[in-house]
Formats: C-alpha cells, sequence, structure tokens
C-alpha cells in the first residue's frame, strides 16, 4: 500500500540529476511504462507514491500536504509560497539545479555599479520619461521582498514568463529580475548582473511538507532516511 | 468565523450588527455636524494611480484584480486617495467630507491583523488657517472617542522637511532626501554618504576621468551595445552627476547633528516649538508653524501641555502626511491597532491634483476596534 507521496520533476535534466543523486545513495528509481507516460516506483519501496510533476507544481503541493516529500527548486518555494517556513520544511539541498535569482541592467549603464545607484536610476528615470523604471520578471514576490528591504523606490514589475533577458531590448522593461546559472544568457542580451543584485541563492532541495498526514507515513520516512543519510532526523 | 469582523467576534448579525452600524452612524453624525457632507468613493480602483502614489510596494499591502477591459484595479485600500480625486474632480476649493466604509489590507502570513475593516473619516479640504483645521480635525476626532482609554500621540512630518530645506547643500541632494523621508534606512545611509567624504572605486574613478577628459560618450559606447528606453545621453547625464556629487562639500557634522536633533525631538506639544528652537534656531518658521498650532488646539480646548509630540513620529507609516500627524492608540490593548490617526496632506493634492493643489488635512477612527476597546459586541 502506497502510504508515502513522493514528488519529483516529471522530466528533463531536473528528473535525471534527481535520479542520479538518489541511485548515488542506494536507491533505485525507476521510470514505468513508456518513455512519455508519467509514472514510476522507487525499488525496494513498495510503500512509496512516486507523483512525477513539474517541478513549478511541487512548491504547491507540498503547501497543499497532497505529497509528503517533493524536490523542487528553492527559488520556486520561497516564490510560490508566502510564509513557506510554516508548512515546508528544507530536508537536505541536493547539490544541482543551482541557480541565482539576481537583478541585471544594461552593460553600457556604466553609472550603475550598485542597488544605491539603481535606485538613483530609477527617480531621475520616472522623472525623465514619467513612468517609472520597469524591471521584468516571473519572481514578483521575491523582488519586491527584495528591494522593499533595499529601499528602492520608482520602480514596477512587469511579468515576463520567459525570454525576459529580451525584454530590455524590445523596450518593454529596463532592467530584468531572472534565475540564472552561468550568465552567458545575460552577457549575450549584453546585460550586467549587479554585484549587490543577488536576491536568492537557489538550489534543487529535497522538501517535507509539514502539513500532510504523516500518520501512515512515518515509518516509511524513517526507512527512507536510514537509506539516504543526507536527510537529517526529522525536525 | 464566519459572523466575526476585524476585533469583533460578533458583528455580522444582531445586535453585534446593530451596535457597529450605531457605532459608525454615530462618527457619521458627529463629522456631519461639523459641516462635513456626506462622501462615497468606489470601492474598486483603479489600481495604476495608487501604484504610482505608493509604489510597487503596495502590491505587497493592497489587493489587485483584473478586469479584461478597466484593466488592473486595486480594493480601496483607503479612503484618502479617492476622496482627494472626488474633491479635485468637482473644482472645490473649501469643502469638509465625512465617509465610512469598508478598506481592505493584504496581511502577511502569520499576521493576526484583518484584511478587511471599517473606517469613519473627516476630511477638511481648502481651510485658510492650517494651524485652525489641524486643531480641528485633532479635536473631532478625539471628542468622537470621548472617554475611551486612549492615549494621543503627535508630530509633524513638516520638520524633517524644513531641517533639509535648512541644510547647506545642493538642491539634488535636498529632493533626494526628500524622496526618501518615508524610508528611513535609506535616508539615513544618504546622510551618511552626503557627509563623507566618497570611497571611490576603480571602475567608478575611471568613469568620472572620462566626464572629465569629455570622453563619457565613448565610453558608454564601448562598454556594451546601445539598449533599451535609457539613453546613452541620459547615462551620460547622470555621470556628470556623479562627478559633480563627488566634488560637492561634505555635510559637516553640524549639519547632520541637526537632521538627527530634529527627527529625536520629543516633547509634547506645548512645549515642542521652544524645543524646536532651541536645537535647530534656524528652523524658526517651522518652530512658528508648531506654535500656532499648540495655540489653536489650545483654543480647542485640548490641553497641549499633556499632548505628547514626536518629531518622527508617522514617518512609516503608509500614508502621504506631509505635516501635522496624530494618532490615538489603546495602551492597555497592545493586540488592537491605533484606534484613530490623521494628518495633513497637501503634497498628496498637488500630485493627484494635475497641478492644483489644496491645503487638506483630516483623519479616520476604526469603528469595530473603537467598539472592541469599548468591550462592546465582542
Amino acid at each position: 500500500m502506497s502510504v508515502l507521496k513522493l514528488g519529483l520533476p516529471s522530466k528533463g535534466r531536473l528528473q535525471e540529476l534527481t535520479i542520479d543523486w538518489f541511485a548515488e545513495r542506494g536507491i533505485t528509481v525507476e521510470r514505468t511504462g513508456s518513455g512519455r507516460e508519467y509514472a514510476g516506483r522507487v525499488v525496494g519501496f513498495d510503500d512509496i507514491e512516486l507523483v512525477l510533476l513539474s517541478a513549478g507544481e511541487i512548491p504547491k503541493e507540498l503547501a497543499a500536504g497532497r505529497i509528503h516529500l517533493g524536490v523542487t527548486g528553492q527559488d520556486l518555494v520561497h516564490e510560490k509560497i508566502p510564509g513557506w517556513q510554516e508548512k515546508i520544511t528544507e530536508l537536505t539541498e541536493m547539490g544541482f539545479g543551482h541557480a541565482d535569482l539576481i537583478l541585471a541592467v544594461p552593460d553600457n549603464w556604466v553609472d550603475v555599479q550598485n542597488i544605491d545607484d539603481f535606485d538613483a536610476v530609477a527617480a531621475a528615470f520616472r522623472a525623465n520619461h514619467g513612468f517609472r523604471l520597469r524591471i521584468a520578471t516571473k519572481y514578483h514576490n521575491l523582488v519586491r521582498e527584495f528591494l522593499r528591504g533595499h529601499d528602492v523606490a520608482d520602480y514596477q514589475l512587469v511579468d515576463s514568463q520567459g525570454a525576459t533577458e529580451g525584454t530590455v531590448k524590445n523596450l518593454t522593461a529596463e532592467a530584468v529580475a531572472d534565475i540564472t546559472s552561468s550568465g552567458d544568457t545575460l552577457a549575450a542580451n549584453h546585460l550586467k548582473i549587479l554585484p549587490d543584485g543577488l536576491i536568492l541563492k537557489s538550489q534543487a532541495t529535497l522538501f517535507k511538507s509539514m502539513v500532510a498526514d504523516w500518520s501512515e507515513a512515518e515509518a516509511t520516512f524513517k526507512k527512507l532516511q536510514s537509506s539516504v543519510t543526507d536527510i537529517p532526523l526529522q525536525r | 468565523m464566519v459572523t466575526s469582523r476585524a476585533y469583533l467576534e460578533n458583528g455580522r448579525l444582531g445586535q453585534g450588527l446593530d451596535d457597529v452600524r450605531a457605532e459608525v452612524g454615530r462618527l457619521m453624525s458627529g463629522f456631519i455636524a461639523n459641516g462635513a457632507q456626506p462622501v462615497e468613493p468606489a470601492a474598486l480602483l483603479p489600481a495604476d494611480v495608487l501604484i504610482d502614489l505608493y509604489g510597487e510596494d503596495l502590491r505587497a499591502r493592497a489587493y489587485t484584480t483584473h478586469d479584461p477591459v478597466e484593466g488592473e484595479l486595486m480594493l480601496r485600500p483607503d479612503f484618502t486617495v479617492p476622496v482627494v480625486q472626488i474633491h479635485m474632480a468637482n473644482g472645490a476649493s473649501a469643502a469638509r467630507y465625512a465617509y465610512a466604509g469598508s478598506v481592505w489590507r493584504r496581511q502577511e502570513v502569520g499576521s493576526n491583523r484583518p484584511t478587511e475593516y471599517l473606517q469613519a473619516g473627516f476630511e477638511v479640504f481648502g481651510g485658510t488657517d492650517p494651524a485652525a483645521d489641524d486643531a480641528e480635525v485633532f479635536a473631532v476626532l478625539a471628542t468622537a472617542l470621548g472617554d475611551l482609554p486612549v492615549m494621543p500621540v503627535t508630530g509633524d512630518l513638516g520638520l524633517i522637511f524644513a531641517a533639509i530645506e535648512a541644510l547647506d547643500t545642493n538642491e539634488r541632494r535636498k529632493s533626494a532626501l526628500r524622496r526618501h523621508v518615508w524610508r528611513p534606512q535609506r535616508f539615513k545611509r544618504l546622510l551618511e554618504r552626503y557627509s563623507a567624504k566618497a570611497e571611490v572605486s576603480a571602475e567608478r574613478a575611471r568613469l568620472l576621468q572620462a566626464v572629465e577628459d569629455g570622453s563619457v560618450h565613448t565610453l558608454i559606447k564601448a562598454s556594451g551595445a546601445a539598449l533599451g528606453v535609457r539613453s546613452i545621453d541620459e547615462i551620460a547625464a547622470r555621470a556628470e552627476i556623479l562627478l559633480y556629487e563627488k566634488e560637492a562639500a561634505a555635510l559637516s557634522e553640524t549639519a547632520v547633528a541637526l537632521v538627527s536633533s530634529v527627527l529625536e525631538l520629543k516633547s509634547t506639544m506645548g512645549s515642542a516649538a521652544q524645543e524646536l528652537r532651541r536645537v535647530a534656531p534656524m528652523l524658526g518658521a517651522a518652530a512658528d508653524g508648531l506654535e500656532a498650532r499648540a495655540q489653536a488646539l489650545s483654543d480647542a480646548g485640548i490641553d497641549v501641555s499633556a499632548l505628547p509630540f514626536e518629531a518622527s513620529y508617522g514617518r512609516t507609516t503608509l500614508e502621504y502626511y506631509d505635516g501635522f500627524v496624530f494618532g490615538f492608540h489603546a495602551p492597555d490593548r497592545p493586540d488592537l491597532p491605533q484606534i484613530a490617526q490623521g494628518g495633513r496632506y497637501d503634497a498628496l493634492t498637488r500630485v493627484l491634483g494635475d497641478g492644483k493643489s489644496v491645503p487638506a488635512v483630516g483623519g479616520i477612527i476604526r469603528p469595530e476596534a473603537a467598539l472592541a476597546l469599548n468591550g462592546g459586541a465582542v
């Protein structure tokens, strides 16, 4: 009988690396059915049900308690679940899927080296153009919180769900706040990262839902814990 | 609970609701008896005006929704802005308004503050005697609160603006300081930066050298493709400002100390003017204003020798006050917000009035919190 629901990314590099991570710890996660079918199992753990989901859905499922454990990026949990610490615990960072949420401006903004400059430019921009400097992002909560913490005024967030680095060239934003791993895409789009503009360092992480029903899943979790030594004892 | 409302266990039905309605009615009648006409702004407001005013942070504090035709809308987070808009659109010069209704505020996760609560307010526009109007609004709200166990506090954001104006520094710095009056941390950092000899990074030194050499456009073009709405001329203009800033004289320690001592001033309304003259003799006009207000409050029957005054009070609220500010809190009920608050917001009318502006001062009472404090309908 399946009692512990484990949410894993449903496809792509993140799924491969997650499967490798478990394999290194002696746990075999198998895809079952055809390659396109979202189904799988954990060998030797008949009481774990594998739930394959898009990494972006996993935070919500953890917060709703519909899965007990889940692998996804810290950026997604922090952005999508306000007050996530009340519902979700980080068990262990997994050492891959590194991505930094950063604030970037055009390379030719030679007068902008830090957030203070950025704030001053935002004021001048609003005075010159009659609207507030636009930052394209899909991480509205994290970016707003960061800029509020740094007392930046006179900006606005514009939603960008993809190709965010192109928004400055397309004249729909003046700056971007996006995830980067190498910075190559930013550089190719003539954007530079502000040195003090690191909003969040993120990596793939195994999360535990604190709101899921653990009454029957606890024993399975303990067994998994003893296999995966990186998982700290229950907090 | 479905029958509960802000600060009250039962307020949606029966006696509880009767109490809430009676309290709102009592407050409205009091305001109307003081010459106010009722006004009822929409609950759903265009988001752009509010966000333009308060900035992006407002999205974290108010509820937004979207209409396919009208665009982004916001559930009324306060009455001041729509009341000012109605007043300005009406072309009236002098008017008094009374209103009551719900406001909606998003709260942080884990907060037990209500997301919907009532406000009843009284606003005075276009008065010719600011001190008398300040005193009247305060007195009307104090009277409405009656003998509730509340403690008043007053302040004056005008003092910070006067202290900035008196600084011996360039207009650009003053404008930057004024912009951050409501963000105490950055305000403090700006003051520190203006008073120290700035350390210049190697990259910044190269930029400043280029400005001096007249080669800044070349430097900008060499740094990356021309990109986006912000033009090369704008970048060059700010580079020139940076050079000008580097060469601008640092604020003296005395000047910084003056601003700090004004911000830290705590006294009573009765002796605030005297205190201000002592710590900042050059702010004579501001002290005169305080004195006139204290006199007007005294004329209105308020004991100013027992009325606390804090120069920094009201600096971190969502509101847009720029002069007299006041609040009434319940010392024995830390679970309740301020029962009443208000202040002067002349600058807001200028922002919303398309160049026209009108003196404006007003305040609100939270009827549910007042009832909760009174032990009614709990």
